[in-house]
């Protein structure tokens, strides 16, 4: 399931940046099988998975009970929730749970929603562990009951469990874990515990205080950033200024009498300066005079790339799905609307800029301090570049300030580079690689930069009757690692998901799609594909329900007999904003809505917006204000509800700034954005009030990190042509100088 | 040899005069709860309190501090202090964290000089600190929640 083998230029490179791109960052690929059948196929799987509390619970005789967390915490709560489900089985007191991150090990702790891997994405923390976590709670349950019924000579079925104590009703005799605990561990692990029905649950469904908040707070939770080994150094890479750019020549003179720097050496994917503290090896940096060939980079600027988008999209490309006579549809329908969106590439833009900290322990090993979001695919990178075996690299796993999938690439590149930092150095002591600011914007790995046109019809009833889509974007997965396990026939399912998969009972439809071609590394990007699809869905029914006279509710609903769980969050959040009612009597305030589902959770949001100019129009101080966000969202048990509410609020917060102003351009092949000053994330000022109503629901629990991000785009977009009768497609929303409808 | 005083201790920082405050409460001390995000005065991650001001690490130079008593994250005390750090954890405003040093340090350097914010002094004072994951209606709640309780 694990080869290890380096990329093969003619399979993995269409064009001759992306050979240049490989070859400069010099890429060790390495491939994995990695199940992408929908949740619903593989429900058996998840719910056949042993009993393993040793590998998820500790109970300590002080009665702490430790839950193994196999997944990274990016923010989004997920220890919290992990342990939630964990401790209530358990029957766990809530003061007494920690938490602490799994080593790397994809036999105990892969995700059973990526097949043999250990990795967090996809919105699958909680959807992949939730029988698993289950399971191992009840076992370690019936163990300390076992050495309770034991110990006492009573029978196990008189025995209770509750808020970390064992009881014997009949005889009043009680015991905590602690003093249970050593004992339980002697016996066998029970193959099929029996799991709580839902009404005995005591924490799922409440809301029990996150595990984090305290840490966070006082400045001790410890980030990879904040790792400090004994010896260690800085080290910082210069990377080509252009993807697929290498180094000619350099000069590191000027660099190396820097105060503070040790060394400068050369990696794959640049030259590295090394030094005492991240201030010399900035400075140290700054002094290398580097000549850089750009002959096999990307040297495109973004305009240059959409247009070659735009004349691709003119052809129909290959075909994601297809269903009726489309052409013929179309050319009976009474009215015809067509439309273009863009999206540019965006950058992830974590707090915590990327950085791991790697060293040679005295067994002959690596020691390597991290937020690893893809630890199987991590660990093996870097034992390729070390040239040892996997085991020989322990991943220790840290809080991660955000990521939103920026930790998680396929080709490992920054725990790969500070491997190959390390070993270039001759592993004299633990090097910490730290990116800047500037390196973490500029380097690459964006959400694509796509491009949709789309023409639908309906009838003159209104009623849609046709719908040809085309797609123009680079695929994440063609050229990586999980290429042969995901891309069909050349369409990657990551990047036409949300809408050659569209609920809406479209009668003739076709999705089409272009793979980009250019030299730019893209990458999965907070809710990937559905950040663009949704988008374009949303505001294209909205527009037909307009052409059509409708109600976009209600237009909506008449769409999706086939999908009630969406349909029930579009009522819930249409009812709780008060849809009915519209938006305020303001001037140029409106009310807009949008519902999708991802990664099988279903979200709809009605966003409260003010737009326009001084005088009501578009001139060139048009803005969009957000006043209002209204969420209803579907995720199953909700396991945490204050943790998901909070996800919603905060996928409103970090999308805003990704629909109003957010974009990284090319200009000649370089990144112009390279700090927050250019590229601003939302700031206090401009959050909207959030309000999440969760649905009631006893399905087996689903993910909530992403899937509050897609729908606030056409909220919004539909709230502007509400206020202003601005149709705007393409984001970010730019409402200045455009026309009235 | 510069002084630095932080958190009460007094320090000799031997260390390039130009490097910024940040770096030497990072590296030099160890003092690792002040963030790194920006690095140009645009995120707030690295605000500490200089003589019970707000100011970001980022953009202080160590030869600068001269006698001005440094306050970070790990050594913030008092009421207000406390008060904030207790509203944060009660509402878990928390996500990933990375920015809640900085955001916690303006915040308490905001209620230090004004008991009853409104919206609007709430956004003044807090702009210039970015939270990624958007954690800023739990920042708003929880800095109304700290007067409160202070009052």
């Amino acid at each position: 399931m694990l080869n290890v083998r380096r990329p093969n230029p003619a399979r993995t490179a269409p064009t001759p940046s992306r050979r240049g791109f490989l070859a400069g960052a010099g890429a060790i690929v390495v491939a994995f099988r990695l199940d992408t059948r929908p949740a619903a196929a593989r429900g058996p799987d998840l719910a056949s998975v042993k009993a393993q509390p040793n590998a998820f619970v500790r109970i300590a005789a002080d009665d702490t009970v430790t839950v193994i967390v196999k997944h990274l915490d990016m923010g989004q709560g997920n220890t919290t929730g992990l342990a939630t489900i964990l401790a209530d089985e358990l029957g766990a007191d809530w003061r007494t749970v920690r938490t602490e991150f799994a080593p790397a090990d994809a036999a105990l702790y892969n995700n059973l929603l990526m097949g043999p891997i250990q990795g967090t994405g996809g919105s699958t923390a909680v959807a992949n562990s939730w029988v698993q976590l289950r399971k191992a709670g009840a076992a370690a349950r019936e163990m300390l009951t076992a050495a309770a019924a034991f110990a006492w000579k009573v029978p196990v079925a008189e025995i209770t469990v509750a808020d970390g104590i064992v009881r014997h009703g009949p005889s009043g005799r009680q015991a905590r874990f602690g003093e249970l605990a050593a004992s339980a561990a002697t016996l066998p692990v029970p193959a099929d515990p029996k799991l709580k029905d839902p009404s005995e649950w005591r924490l799922i469904g409440t809301r029990v205080p996150r595990l984090d908040s305290v840490a966070k707070t006082d400045g001790s939770a410890v980030y990879a950033l904040d790792i400090r080994r004994p010896g260690q150094v800085t080290a910082m890479v210069a990377r080509a200024p252009r993807f697929g750019g290498t180094v000619r020549s350099v000069d590191d003179a000027a660099a190396r009498t820097v105060s503070g720097v040790l060394d400068v050496v050369r990696v794959p994917s640049g030259v590295a300066v090394i030094a005492r503290d991240t201030w010399s090896a900035m400075k140290g940096r700054e002094a290398l005079k580097i000549d850089w060939d750009d002959s096999a980079a990307e040297t495109r600027s973004s305009e240059a790339i959409l247009a070659e988008y735009r004349a691709r999209a003119k052809e129909p490309g290959l075909t994601a799905s297809a269903r009726g006579d489309v052409a013929g549809a179309l050319k009976g329908a009474a009215r015809v609307i067509e439309a273009e969106f863009t999206f540019p590439y965006l950058a992830h833009a974590a707090m915590e800029p990327l950085n791991a900290t790697i060293e040679r322990a005295a067994d002959g090993g690596y020691d390597v301090y991290a937020g690893f979001q893809f630890q199987t695919v991590e660990q093996a990178t870097m034992a390729a570049v070390l040239g040892v075996t996997p085991d020989r690299v322990r991943l220790h796993t840290h809080w991660a300030g955000g990521s939103f999938g920026r930790r998680a690439t396929p080709s490992a590149d920054y725990v790969a580079e500070a491997a190959q930092v390390l070993k270039a150095w001759g592993e004299k002591a633990p090097v910490h690689l730290v990116w800047t600011r500037e390196d973490d914007m500029a380097g690459g790995y964006y959400r694509p930069t796509v491009l949709h046109r789309v023409r639908a019809g309906i009838d003159a009833k209104g009623a849609v009757v046709g719908w040809d889509h085309v797609m123009v974007g680079k695929s994440i997965m063609i050229g990586s690692p999980f290429e042969a396990m995901i891309v069909k026939n050349g369409i990657d399912a990551t990047t036409v998901e949300g809408a050659s998969d569209t609920p809406y009972a479209l009668p003739a439809y076709r999705f089409g799609v272009h793979n980009g071609r250019e030299g730019v590394p893209v990458l999965w990007w907070r809710s990937v594909g559905h950040s663009h699809t949704a988008h374009v869905m949303e505001v294209m029914i909205d527009e037909l329900a307009h052409a059509a006279g409708a109600d976009p509710v209600a237009y909506r609903l008449s769409l999706l007999a086939g999908a009630p769980r969406l349909a029930g969050v579009l009522r819930l959040a249409a009812e709780k904003a008060g849809w009915s009612a519209g938006a305020p009597g303001e001037k140029n305030r409106g009310l807009g809505v949008a519902a999708h589902e991802s990664f099988g959770s279903y979200v709809a949001m009605v966003a409260d917006v003010t737009a326009g100019d001084a005088r009501g129009g578009a001139g060139a101080d048009a803005a969009v204000k957000v006043n209002r966000i209204v969420a209803a969202v579907d995720v199953g048990v909700a396991v945490n509800p204050d943790v998901i509410r909070a996800q919603v609020e905060g996928a409103v917060g970090f999308a805003l700034s990704s629909v109003l102003r957010n974009r990284i351009t090319l200009k000649d092949g370089a990144v112009q954005e390279r700090n927050f000053d250019a590229y601003e994330p939302t700031r206090m000022s401009e959050m909207p009030a959030v309000e999440v109503h969760i649905v009631p629901s006893s399905v087996a629990p689903t993910g909530i990190g992403e899937p509050g991000v897609p729908v606030l785009g056409p909220a919004i977009a539909n709230a502007v042509f509400a206020a202003t009768g601005r149709r705007l497609r393409s984001l970010p929303l730019n409402l200045a100088g455009t026309k009235g409808a | 040899m510069p002084n630095l005083t932080v958190n009460g201790v007094a320090h000799a920082i031997d260390a390039d005069p130009d490097m910024p405050l940040l770096w030497v409460l990072r590296d030099r001390l160890d003092r690792t709860g002040t963030k790194y995000g920006c690095g140009i005065a645009q995120c707030g991650a690295c605000t500490v309190h200089l003589d019970g001001q707000p100011v970001r690490a980022c953009q202080v130079r160590l030869g600068d501090v001269g006698a001005q008593a440094v306050t970070t994250i790990e050594g913030v005390s008092g009421p207000v202090a406390e008060a904030v750090q207790a509203a944060w954890r009660r509402l878990d405003v928390v996500q990933c964290g990375y920015c809640q040093s900085g955001q916690i340090m303006s915040a308490i350097g905001l209620l230090s000089g004004n008991a009853r914010p409104t919206d609007a002094d709430i956004d003044g004072a807090m702009d210039g600190n970015i939270c990624r994951c958007g954690t800023y209606q739990r920042i708003r709640a929880a800095i109304h929640e700290a007067a409160r309780s202070l009052a």
